[in-house]
């Protein structure tokens, strides 16, 4: 079985008497230490094919395993488990804390885990160093660049050690040299520390990086390359 | 698992990010704790001072006052006809069964006069019993004597605001004063019993022999009269039965017909007392009362910032989320975020409090009892108010949608 398995999966809206398929029947499995991207014009069910992988949202209907767990079964607080300890996410508004420093963004998922202070301080120093922020530990978001910040968001999304990256338009608030920074760390991520990293992004240069694209149009997959 | 210190830390910083507000949050928990505490202690404070008014005024007391004499069919109160007399004194305490025991007196102001030094006080006439009646004490020398009484020696007994102005610094036993030009021998000074409950100063006061100031210092048109009769029930319960008997008496021994008011009142004193404490008990509830709604105010304060709260950090709870919070961890976040608001504001009305009733005291010379009870009940109930008000805001923060919460702006 693959790392991520989905199966037919369906995400109805409904409003009022309409209903409107934001995902109708996909299926995508993504085996680990892939590196993929997801495309797509805006409204073709991406972001709800994200939050569904991000386990943030369950589908309609269809069926969801993640590293063999049937995702599909889970309650709330057994999805932030899952996500604790699966995923990681990198957004596109970066989306740290306000008014609370790098180091303490970083430890954030590792208090979720119950992990101890000590043990806490040490690894998120350890991840801001990876990043190459290991002296702006005590900045606050607003003291930083957004490049910066995004690799505080990419730092939190390793510390708990998930397999894999989910990032949103990682690049999409950042120019073309800091865009390129980010893209060489998720490369590095996917290639040394062996994370599994599915991307969503609408620019084809982005893109490039991944080993693999996946297109989605009006709530289908309507094409899926591998590269190479 | 709950990771509390974590979870206490990030409630710390996220209050400390915004100072002024919650300062102003707590402000109506300060503002309530501090008012319950003043409240009661001042309330507790008067009820203490009045249960040891009871105690010096001697218990079970009741108060025959003579005449009240009808002009006109106008009633002029308790005091313008002199009727009772000694005897009726003598046969209240041999006639009523429920009667302890009897003090009659005779009293009137007079000029005390000693050296160079003046003063005007009431000169009571009193038998032996007037002391331990009215539980009076001796602070130095001794009392007035049942061989002062039977022959009317002249001799005085001062209370403490006469020595201090007669006699400042010097010891007056032994010294002769004069009342109203006639010379007394001072025998005792009476140990001090301060302010009433009705603010007099029970201390300025003199007593002589009942007899010589019958006899040799009150001029009086009526001879064998006397002013008032203080009389102690034998038990609480005896009060009603005794004020009962000493009217039928004293109506039979001064022929009053059936249909005509009494020439005398009788005051149930300890009565009066109890009457006064419970309606300051009821009093210091209604305080405590008056101030605890502004508590339940503070609270509804620290309801209103939460839900503020909670609007403005959707987004930071649906990161949160995202990131692995559960249920549990946000809404232990927020209501432990309004609990360190209450108990902070509670802590701070303590201390605040405290302040002012101890101001209060030193200022006004109140009586203030700092209960410790009070002050416990008045901080435990801020806490109280945290949950209660912080668990709406922190069960609706809890219940976001991560999406949603996520893409709030």
């Amino acid at each position: 079985m693959s790392l991520i398995e989905i199966k037919n999966a369906v995400k109805t809206y409904i409003t009022g008497d309409t209903s409107f398929s934001a995902l109708d029947d996909v299926s995508l499995s993504i085996d680990s230490g892939e590196f993929v991207a997801i495309m797509g014009a805006s409204g073709s069910g991406k972001s709800t094919f994200m939050n569904m992988l991000g386990c943030l949202d369950k589908p309609t209907s269809g069926s969801y395993f993640l590293d063999g767990i049937d995702v599909m079964s889970l309650n709330s607080d057994e999805l932030s488990e899952i996500r604790n300890s699966k995923l990681g996410f990198v957004f596109q508004g970066f989306n740290l804390i306000s008014r609370t420093s790098a180091l303490e963004n970083v430890e954030m998922p590792m208090i979720y885990k119950g992990i101890e202070p000590n043990e806490r301080i040490r690894r998120a120093k350890e991840v801001l160093k990876i990043v190459g922020l290991e002296n702006r530990e005590d900045h606050f978001p607003n003291q930083m660049s957004g490049g910066q910040q995004q690799r505080v968001a990419i730092a939190r999304s390793i510390v708990n050690d998930a397999p894999i990256i989910l990032a949103d338009e990682p690049t999409g608030n950042l120019d073309t040299k800091t865009s390129i920074e980010v893209m060489e760390f998720f490369v590095k991520l996917n290639e040394k520390s062996k994370k599994t990293i599915v991307l969503v992004t609408h620019e084809n240069d982005i893109a490039e990086y991944s080993k693999r694209i996946v297109r989605f149009k009006d709530g289908k997959i309507i094409s899926d390359e591998v590269k190479r | 698992m709950i990771d509390f210190s974590s979870t206490f830390k990030i409630a710390l910083r996220s209050l400390r990010v915004n100072k002024m507000r919650s300062i102003l949050t707590s402000l109506g928990i300060i503002i309530g704790v501090s008012a319950v505490i003043i409240m009661l202690s001042v309330g507790e404070g008067a009820k203490q001072k009045i249960s040891k008014d009871i105690e010096s005024t001697g218990s079970n007391l009741l108060m025959v006052m003579s005449g009240s004499t009808t002009a006109g069919g106008v009633r002029m109160g308790g005091g313008t006809q002199p009727t009772l007399k000694l005897k009726d004194s003598e046969a209240i305490l041999r006639d009523c069964p429920s009667v302890e025991a009897v003090a009659p007196v005779v009293s009137e102001v007079k000029q005390l006069v000693f050296s160079n030094q003046n003063w005007s006080t009431s000169v009571y006439g009193v038998t032996p019993d007037y002391m331990t009646i009215n539980n009076w004490e001796i602070q130095d020398g001794h009392s007035i004597t049942e061989e002062d009484d039977k022959n009317a020696t002249k001799v005085a007994v001062l209370g403490s605001t006469v020595v201090t102005n007669l006699f400042g610094d010097l010891d007056p036993i032994g010294k002769t004063i004069r009342i109203a030009g006639r010379p007394f021998k001072v025998v005792g000074i009476l140990k001090s019993k301060g302010q009433s409950s009705m603010g007099q100063d029970r201390d300025d006061t003199t007593w002589i022999p009942l007899s010589t100031a019958q006899k040799k210092l009150f001029g009086t048109n009526f001879p064998g009269t006397v002013k008032f009769i203080n009389v102690q029930a034998k038990t609480t319960d005896d009060l009603s039965d005794a004020e009962l008997e000493i009217k039928a008496l004293l109506r039979e021994r001064h022929n009053i017909g059936k249909n005509k008011d009494d020439d005398f009142t009788v005051r149930n004193f300890t009565q009066m007392m109890e009457t006064i404490k419970q309606t300051m008990a009821t009093m210091t509830l209604l305080l405590g009362s008056i101030a605890s709604v502004s508590l339940l105010v503070g609270g509804i304060g620290i309801m209103n910032i939460m839900l503020v709260s909670v609007t403005e950090r959707t987004k930071e709870i649906g990161i949160r989320m995202a990131i692995g919070a559960k249920a549990i961890d946000i809404r232990l976040q927020f209501l432990i975020e309004a609990l360190l608001l209450s108990l902070a504001g509670g802590l701070a009305g303590v201390i605040i409090g405290i302040v002012i009733a101890k101001s209060v005291e030193l200022f006004t010379g109140m009586n203030v009892v700092l209960s410790p009870i009070s002050i416990l009940v008045s901080f435990g109930f801020s806490g109280f108010v945290g949950i209660v008000f912080g668990f709406y805001p922190a069960y609706k923060a809890s219940l976001l949608n991560p999406i949603d919460a996520l893409r709030y702006e």
